[in-house]
């Protein structure tokens, strides 16, 4: 970062501006910032009360850290379903017979289309309405929506990690006698998935955040413990917010361990090692020229 | 079958199906337009010379790409409209239409501002040092230079960004848009709980059909804009 391609280092005349741009900017920022914390301020956003209310340990102890614990089961559970789902189809659109692979890639295709949402309030409603077996319908509503929906990316990630290995490692196999299902499982698969293994945790990220959607199936997470609590007592603003930072924190914090892991297992596997941007469909963007532009210092230089 | 036929039928007679998809449609092409000018802001901030604004850039992404979207829409009921008291115009209806496309643009917009980032990435650095050997300066360098490329490298990240951006908008139902597709679905599985497979998978083919022209007329694009190097 120190030396990017796009400016000069710069000269005393530079510097100066720099200087100066940078009191701008800061300028700029703050003033935006002071003037919304004086509307907020005129509307009695400050008061005292309201953010007490709000992170209070009452308010932990009965609705964030409830919701949190909600929240982070249905995404555990989701993680490791679409895991599951995502290398049996991942395998499936790489078998050599074309029914599975042709069924396989509509399924894929499908629930990658569909909004997430739309599947959770359809599964809610299907299962209140034919499985009422299912004691937390709730929670298994959200956990098949964001299993078929992330399963549905991870499946992707498997066929362009395989599809991302040097040629030379599929044909090793096939040189040395295996048969092209051994080599798959036994050459390819692991290394597309140590390759993958930084895009997947990126993956989590929109799985946590995904998981937030429950509040329309009336799911107790996170987001709709704080507004149980919020209009209790009156705060949404700063429930909203103290769940907003939290959620950050968290994601934050996987998007380090994603970033990590890329560098750290670069050297396990033949495939490159990318992650997701962690929207909705990373694979294409993972399969782009994320980390490595044309020239050497292309990729780094620039960001 | 021909009873349902008939149920089907008489749905569709009394629900807007083509409706509640054009409200997720201009939801989608107003949050694009919006997202598109904010995220290369952002990007150009990302990539500037100046510390402050390359600091801010990446605070503003941290921040939203990691907080969900359904908290953001969820905001702009609960805080903007109703404990604010804010409103965009006369009729509630646009009041939040507008509040949801400004939520929508506000969170995708770190998305394309990365979009845009991956796409300076294919940009070889001899560019740039070739555009500050004729002595352009950081400002136009980027404008005539680096962000023509840029923006043709990152086609596919950005296609990738509006399909996303289309299937959220559904989660404008929580910034109380009530006449989009999901709320749309919820009410008529509610009033024919019998036909519910079928009204799903209606609601469903119509974003397969709406995402994967997308998904193609992008991709195409993408290699027909991509720079050969």
């Amino acid at each position: 970062m120190s030396a990017s391609v796009l400016f000069d280092a710069q000269g005393p005349r530079g510097r100066a501006l720099s200087v100066v741009g940078n009191i701008v900017a800061t300028v700029a920022v703050l003033a935006g910032l002071v003037w919304l914390a004086s509307v907020l301020y005129a509307k009695g956003q400050f008061s005292a009360s309201l953010w007490q209310n709000a992170v209070s340990a009452e308010a932990w102890q009965s609705y964030y850290l409830p919701g949190l614990q909600n929240t982070l089961r249905s995404a555990l559970f989701a993680t490791v379903g679409s895991v599951l789902f995502g290398i049996l189809f991942g395998i499936g659109r790489l078998s050599q017979i074309r029914p599975v692979r042709w069924v396989s890639g509509v399924v894929v295709e499908f629930f990658r289309a569909v909004p997430v949402l739309l599947m959770m309030i359809f599964f809610y409603m299907f299962f209140s309405a034919q499985a009422q077996w299912i004691a937390d319908r709730p929670f298994a509503a959200v956990v098949v929506a964001l299993v078929l929906y992330n399963g549905s990316v991870i499946a992707e990630l498997v066929r362009s990690g395989v599809g991302n290995l040097p040629k030379g490692q599929g044909e090793a196999g096939l040189a040395v006698g295996l048969t092209p299902a051994q080599t798959l499982r036994s050459i390819q698969l692991p290394q597309a998935l140590v390759a993958m293994l930084p895009a997947m945790v990126s993956q989590l990220v929109v799985v946590l955040k995904d998981s937030a959607l429950g509040q329309f199936i009336l799911y107790s997470e996170l987001l709709r413990s704080a507004q149980i609590l919020s209009s209790r007592e009156q705060n949404p603003l700063q429930a909203l917010v103290v769940v907003a930072i939290v959620f950050i924190i968290i994601n934050w914090l996987l998007t380090v361990v994603a970033h990590r892991l890329a560098r750290l297992l670069s050297s396990r596997t033949a495939g490159a090692t990318v992650e997701g941007t962690g929207i909705g469909n990373p694979t294409a963007v993972a399969g782009g020229p994320v980390g490595g532009g044309p020239g050497p210092g292309a990729g780094g230089a620039v960001v | 079958m021909d009873d349902f036929l008939a149920g089907f039928a008489e749905l569709f007679a009394r629900f807007d199906v083509l409706g509640a998809f054009w409200v997720n449609i201009q939801l989608t092409f107003w949050a694009a337009l919006l997202s598109l000018v904010l995220g290369t802001v952002l990007a150009l901030m990302r990539i500037s010379p100046i510390a402050s604004l390359r600091w801010a850039g990446t605070a503003y992404v941290t921040i939203f790409r990691n907080t969900p979207l359904t908290i953001i829409l969820t905001f702009t009921y609960l805080v903007l409209f109703s404990q604010l008291a804010l409103s965009l115009s006369d009729t509630l209806d646009t009041t939040f239409f507008w509040f949801a496309v400004i939520g929508l643009a506000v969170y995708h917009a770190a998305f394309v501002c990365e979009a845009i980032r991956s796409g300076v990435n294919t940009v070889p650095v001899g560019q740039a040092e070739a555009a500050r050997a004729i002595g352009l300066s950081f400002l136009p360098a980027a404008a005539l230079v680096i962000f023509p490329q840029a923006f043709r490298g990152a086609v596919a990240p950005l296609g990738n960004t509006l399909i996303a951006l289309l299937k959220n908008s559904t989660v404008a139902a929580a910034a109380s848009v009530s006449t989009e597709t999901s709320s749309l679905m919820r009410t008529m599985i509610e009033f024919r709980p019998d036909l519910m497979v079928a009204i799903f998978l209606t609601f469903a083919l119509g974003y397969v059909i709406l995402v994967i022209p997308i998904g193609l007329v992008t991709t195409s694009l993408s290699r027909r804009l991509a720079v050969k190097r």
